[in-house]
């Protein structure tokens, strides 16, 4: 049922979000419980966390201000190899990334969509990369959005 | 699944909380969903709401502001669109003002003296408006609502005369924007300030639409360990501090397993941080500042995302400029390290 309800979500904004060239969405959710979603969220997507860089903690250890600001790492390993042998000038955009951050007690997460990358390749099979990728980002966020 | 949804689809679209629920699908990431703003400015003002026409609103969400963040939603619908602003309109519960959309006539010298004296210090000396985004509630600030850019030309075509003039006389509580009358000025004033915001009209703040490599390469004469050993040394020298070493599967693959022919350095000057995100918090795809070292039979290469290239995604002309610094960045330290 839950599934049925994203899929229906995501069919109901998905020609807004295709029309977008970053994905954002505002969760009501503070930070932890946010984060602790997205990354039940990317696992449901089949994608792996590889790494959560701490912005804010860097940023304040050198006396700046700021609240909370991540950035999660995720991928699946298969298929980072698989891309990054054929296309190696794509390594630079990998694994993929969502920024999460708090903005008064609620939290935006964002991600980029691959608008920018797609002029440059042909390849069938890396263009539905591309659809494919942006499908999934566009349910982890969905579902961080939703989640309550 | 398509004959399933769609029925679905229009009884959503068409129910009572239609504005609602396109406001939070389109507007409320930026303008908060209560409309208190965030990434945009708020829009739950009572002083904005008194001023804000629906024709001005309904310009803003078709044509954007072209370099200031606000994109232009070409796909809603007509109905989509006025479902928007009935949402917006009733968290006043007060009737949109209707503007006669003639010229006013003032003098526009004088319109630029007052102007001079009284708003370039938010406007910004050409209009331009203030640095950043809407409101930020994540991070200290110079002002607590980002000065619109009255140059702007999204602005400038949504905007009537008399709307113009009618802020100046309300002035926006809940924000810098004092009412003119506060300063002693008359309504003639107000005319002569309108004049002159005409005049500062740009043609457009976005960036050309030519399609940028999407990556910045270089390759290098040196083993992987030697050129890693001066990418550090050229990082360090151009002020960023190497936070992190790693290979590109690593958290991926097993440990040990990793493929060590691909390392990613990261680093960072998070002074160059905090002015980034103080101009757009969205910086974060950015982050953190990194270059790849590829090794291959024919050599090491160096690979970083072209700054420019995704700079396009966010509409930020200010961004722009930083991301053109990033690039020239990006393009030394890679120079340094394989010379």
């Amino acid at each position: 049922m839950k599934r049925l309800f994203l899929l229906l979500s995501l069919f109901l904004v998905s020609p807004l979000l295709a029309a977008q060239d970053l994905f954002m969405v505002r969760s009501q959710l503070p930070f932890p419980e946010a984060m602790s979603v997205l990354q039940q969220s990317i696992g449901e997507s089949g994608f792996h966390i590889s790494r959560v860089q701490r912005v804010d903690i860097g940023l304040t250890k050198s006396g700046y201000k700021t609240d909370k600001y991540r950035i999660v790492f995720f991928g699946d390993l298969d298929e980072l190899h698989s891309v990054s042998d054929r296309h190696p000038d794509l390594i630079p955009y990998l694994p993929l990334k969502i920024a999460i951050f708090a903005e008064n007690g609620e939290t935006l997460l964002l991600a980029s969509s691959f608008k920018h990358l797609r002029p440059f390749y042909t390849s069938p099979d890396l263009l539905q990369k591309f659809d494919r990728w942006e499908s999934a980002i566009r349910e982890i966020l969905e579902r961080v959005r939703v989640a309550e | 699944m398509v004959l399933i949804l769609l029925p679905l689809s229009t009884v959503s679209v068409a129910g009572s909380g239609e504005g609602a629920v396109l406001y939070r699908q389109n507007c409320s990431v930026c303008h908060g969903v209560d409309g208190d703003g965030g990434v945009g400015i708020p829009l739950n003002l009572p002083d904005f709401l008194a001023v804000a026409s629906d024709d001005y609103l309904r310009n803003t969400l078709r044509d954007g502001r072209p370099g200031r963040v606000m994109p232009a939603f070409t796909s809603l619908s007509d109905a989509e669109v006025e479902a928007i602003i009935g949402y917006i309109r009733s968290w006043s519960g007060q009737e949109a003002p209707v503007y006669h959309k003639h010229a006013l006539h003032g003098d526009v010298q004088h319109g630029r003296q007052l102007f001079e004296q009284h708003c370039t210090a938010c406007h910004g000396n050409r209009g331009q408006g203030g640095t950043g985004t809407g409101v930020t509630f994540s991070r200290p600030r110079e002002a607590p609502v980002m000065a619109p850019a009255l140059d702007n030309p999204g602005f400038q075509d949504s905007v009537s005369d008399a709307m113009l003039k009618a802020t100046l006389l309300r002035g926006r509580k809940g924000t810098p924007m004092p009412s003119i009358a506060s300063l002693g000025l008359k309504e003639k004033d107000a005319d002569d300030l309108v004049a002159y915001l005409r005049t500062l009209k740009i043609e457009s703040l976005a960036g050309d639409s030519e399609a940028l490599e999407p990556v910045i390469r270089y390759e290098s004469e040196y083993d992987l360990e030697q050129t890693l050993e001066n990418l550090k040394q050229a990082v360090v020298g151009r002020n960023f501090r190497v936070i992190r070493e790693q290979y590109l599967d690593q958290g991926l693959a097993a440990e040990g397993e990793e493929d060590k022919h691909r390392v990613i350095l990261y680093f960072c000057n998070f002074a160059f941080l905090n002015d980034a995100l103080a101009i757009d918090p969205r910086v974060g795809l950015f982050l953190p500042c990194r270059i790849t070292l590829i090794e291959t039979e024919h050599g090491v290469q160096l690979m970083s995302i072209n700054p420019k290239n995704l700079s396009r995604l966010f509409n930020n002309s200010e961004l722009d400029r930083y991301c053109e610094q990033m690039h020239d960045l990006y393009a030394e330290i890679m120079e340094d390290a394989t010379l």
